[in-house]
């Protein structure tokens, strides 16, 4: 048996150094936001014409334009909300240089639609905690459970948004609403994650009444390790081929699954479990 | 007890073959069993059967595409409400879906989705209507259509009287003079379709929209022409002006042509708008999406390769870590995605078909890898039974019944994530946006699934294929 317990001060450095990572660059860099949250216009085409070209003839000030990879023609380009009449002056223009252009998307936002959608996702983020931890508390009869799974989460939550600041960064990659979705996916992965390491420690504890602390939380963790891992390679594998093999406009939502997913399984045994281990020691 | 478990059987065979029918894609079948004749055309489209007791069952089983994956238009509306009363305001909105709902039927939009939000509360609250025409692909007029709020209405020239002040209500045309309202407006219409009309002389027209007033409007229509023969009758949409005939004669049978110099689909637009009836309210937009239909498909296809060469892996994985136990949990897995992709045609009746979005799909190939986590459970625990020496049928039967707590408390609690976002209750405060919805229902789906596969169909598997060992 494998003696995690022991190796707590190693976990909780870890855990903490990645979280003040990620804090640190959140507040120095933010996050590189889409136009979901901003309000913009986003516009995707397939040309001929160079990206000077393309330049010229829109002619904002606050434009950027991205030829996307792996393509010779395709480009996208993200500028200041503009209206369909507007864009169908430019798209005019584009015509007379390049008759054959194809417009792939167009996309217009009002700023307010953004700030919107994320302060209510955030409500419900909440909401659905202080219900986690409630289920939680009361199944396995103590608040602690519920309060280490909601802090394990959050830890979870906060090193994804934390990479995706860092991906923003050195990448360019976006926020959009798909983030949010990816967000709400890692919430409920991790906290089913640690759910089940918990269940087995509320059956030991049951069973090994007499054994100390330090043992049942050791026999709980060894016995779900196996399940934890299989259970996110599966999960994984499937992430893997749909990030290699799918589609380009969700790759990075499933990136940020695939973060989620490793740092939930993570989290179980190496964050949420050690604050229970604690916290009933220095009751005892 | 034998006899509930054979119906437990009866009933995971009929579930998959039904979703098995409802997922694949066509496949004629016709046989008889017995003295039932079973003449059926199955697949991805219909399914149409005759079944004994039950009858004629006829149904249409599809994926219904999101507008990433087919291409379309999505435009978000918000009403301006300033001339409306608090009170009134979310009739207001409501037939302002209504007339926009009318419009894009009449355009010829299939399947779109209408939809109202109300954001805030109070007098501050924002009114809009979302709507989702997939399949579009003249966005411009789609937009314009649905945009205008095509007030229709009958003004006569006002002639000045020296000394008398000029009464409410102008509208002042450069060249032609000042035009007062009259009591005929769309609201008086019965009909408003395109014409093409040829002159007498040969000369094209071009098209034109021919009106034509319900009994009340026709008598206002009489006497407007009769009280104003020789002079101009002005038609204004939206208060600017479209045409200005001069009466001719009296029209006592209530049809009239507005003649412009239109395009095919500004008439086309003009007589839908028209006929939809006119919006309550102005509104703007505020969010537009146009999405090429190649995009999505090209992506779609890619995503799917993806997925079947994930789950096969998966099931390699589960083959080679848990043996025979892992072709059960295959199995299993198999009927788990015949299952959800049926629920996504629109196998049940109150849900009706979901929307399929691009990220819709990665988060379905997602919960593949997720359904097998409490296969997984379940056999970690048998192994371990096994270890402690205990007999084979012993260990299965305890493994399932050790390790049920921890599937039930953990997939309670991700259900109540997905509860709070599809948000039953339409609280205000919680999110109201389709995408996060939608998600969260398909979260639910892949939950409440892969419980009945992982756990039912997987135990009742397990007692058929381990008929050796001595099952307690």
């Amino acid at each position: 048996m494998i003696k995690y317990i022991e190796n707590r001060k190693f976990y909780y450095i870890l855990s903490g150094l990645m979280v003040i990572f990620s804090l640190f660059f959140l507040l120095m860099y933010k996050l590189n936001v889409g136009i979901d949250f901003t309000g913009g216009t986003n516009w995707s085409i397939t040309t001929t014409l160079n990206m000077d070209e393309i330049k010229s003839i829109i002619g904002a000030n606050k434009v950027a334009i991205n030829r996307i990879d792996g393509t010779e023609t395709e480009f996208n380009i993200s500028l200041e909300p503009i209206t369909l009449d507007q864009k169908n002056k430019i798209l005019d223009q584009f015509k007379e240089k390049d008759s054959l252009i194809i417009e792939n998307k167009f996309e217009t936002i009002g700023p307010a639609l953004g700030k919107e959608l994320l302060i209510k996702t955030l409500i419900a983020v909440a909401v659905s905690s202080i219900a986690i931890m409630l289920y939680v508390s009361h199944q396995f009869k103590e608040t602690v459970f519920g309060v280490s799974a909601i802090i394990a989460m959050v830890h979870d939550i906060f090193i994804l948004i934390g990479s995706f600041s860092v991906l923003g960064y050195f990448y360019g990659v976006q926020v959009d609403s798909l983030f949010v979705t990816a967000v709400l996916i890692t919430l409920s992965f991790s906290v089913h994650d640690t759910v089940v390491v918990f269940d087995r420690f509320r059956e030991v504890r049951k069973n090994n009444p007499k054994a100390i602390l330090e043992d049942q939380i050791n026999l709980a963790i060894n016995s779900t390790m196996v399940r934890s891992l299989n259970n996110s390679v599966t999960t994984a594998i499937m992430l893997l081929a749909v990030f290699l093999l799918g589609g380009d406009t969700i790759k990075w939502f499933v990136l940020a699954l695939f973060i989620g997913i490793i740092v939930g399984t993570y989290s179980s045994p190496f964050v949420s479990t050690p604050l229970v281990y604690e916290w009933l020691k220095r009751r005892k | 007890m034998i006899k509930s478990r054979l119906k437990i059987y009866y009933l995971i065979v009929i579930v998959t073959v039904v979703c098995f029918f409802i997922a694949v894609p066509t496949i004629p079948v016709k046989f008889n069993i017995g003295q039932y004749k079973i003449d059926t055309a199955i697949g991805g489209d219909v399914i149409e059967a005759n079944f004994p007791i039950i009858g004629n069952i006829n149904k249409k089983f599809e994926f219904k595409r999101g507008l990433d994956i087919q291409g379309g238009v999505h435009v978000v509306l918000q009403a301006d409400m300033q001339e409306i009363a608090e009170i009134d305001r979310l009739n207001a909105v409501e037939s302002v879906k209504n007339v926009i709902e009318r419009r894009v039927n009449l355009f010829g939009v299939s399947e779109p989705t209408i939809v109202t939000s109300k954001i805030g509360v109070g007098d501050s609250a924002e009114y809009r209507v979302i709507a989702d025409m997939p399949g579009v692909s003249d966005t411009k007029e789609a937009i314009r259509l649905i945009g205008e709020t095509a007030q229709l209405e009958f003004r006569t020239l006002y002639e000045p009287i020296d000394g008398v002040e000029s009464p409410e209500g102008l509208i002042d045309i450069q060249g032609l003079g000042a035009f007062l309202p009259t009591d005929l407006n769309g609201k008086d219409l019965r009909r408003a379709e395109v014409v093409f009309n040829n002159s007498p002389q040969g000369t094209d027209s071009g098209p034109q929209v021919s009106l034509s007033f319900n009994i009340d409007g026709s008598k206002k229509f009489a006497k407007l022409t009769q009280d104003n023969l020789g002079k101009p009758i002005a038609i204004f949409l939206d208060d600017q002006i479209v045409s200005a005939p001069t009466v001719q004669s009296v029209i006592a049978d209530g049809n009239a042509v507005i003649s412009g110099s239109f395009t095919v689909d500004q008439a086309n637009s003009l007589a839908i708008q028209l006929r939809a009836g006119a919006l309550p309210v102005p509104v703007k937009i505020i969010e537009q999406q146009e999405i090429g239909p190649t995009l999505g498909q090209v992506s779609v296809k890619r995503t799917f390769i993806a997925g079947v060469i994930g789950f096969i892996l998966v099931t390699l994985f589960m083959f080679f870590y848990y043996g025979k136990l892992g072709i059960i949990a295959n199995i299993a897995l198999s009927i788990y995605v015949l299952i959800v992709i049926a629920i996504y045609k629109g196998l049940i009746p109150g849900l009706g078909a979901i929307v399929l979005t691009l990220p819709g799909l990665a988060g379905f190939l997602l919960s593949i890898g997720m359904a097998v986590d409490a296969n997984i459970l379940i056999f970690e625990r048998i192994r371990e039974e096994l270890l402690q020496k205990k007999p084979l049928g012993i260990a299965i039967e305890l493994g399932f019944q050790r390790s049920w707590s921890s599937v039930h408390d953990s997939n309670v609690s991700t259900l109540i994530t997905a509860f709070v976002l599809i948000n039953p209750f339409n609280w205000n405060f919680l999110v109201t946006s389709g995408p996060v919805r939608g998600f969260a229902i398909t979260l639910a789906i892949g939950v409440i699934v892969s419980l009945f596969t992982g756990v039912v169909v997987t135990r009742n598997l397990i007692r058929v294929f381990f008929k050796g060992a001595k099952v307690t």
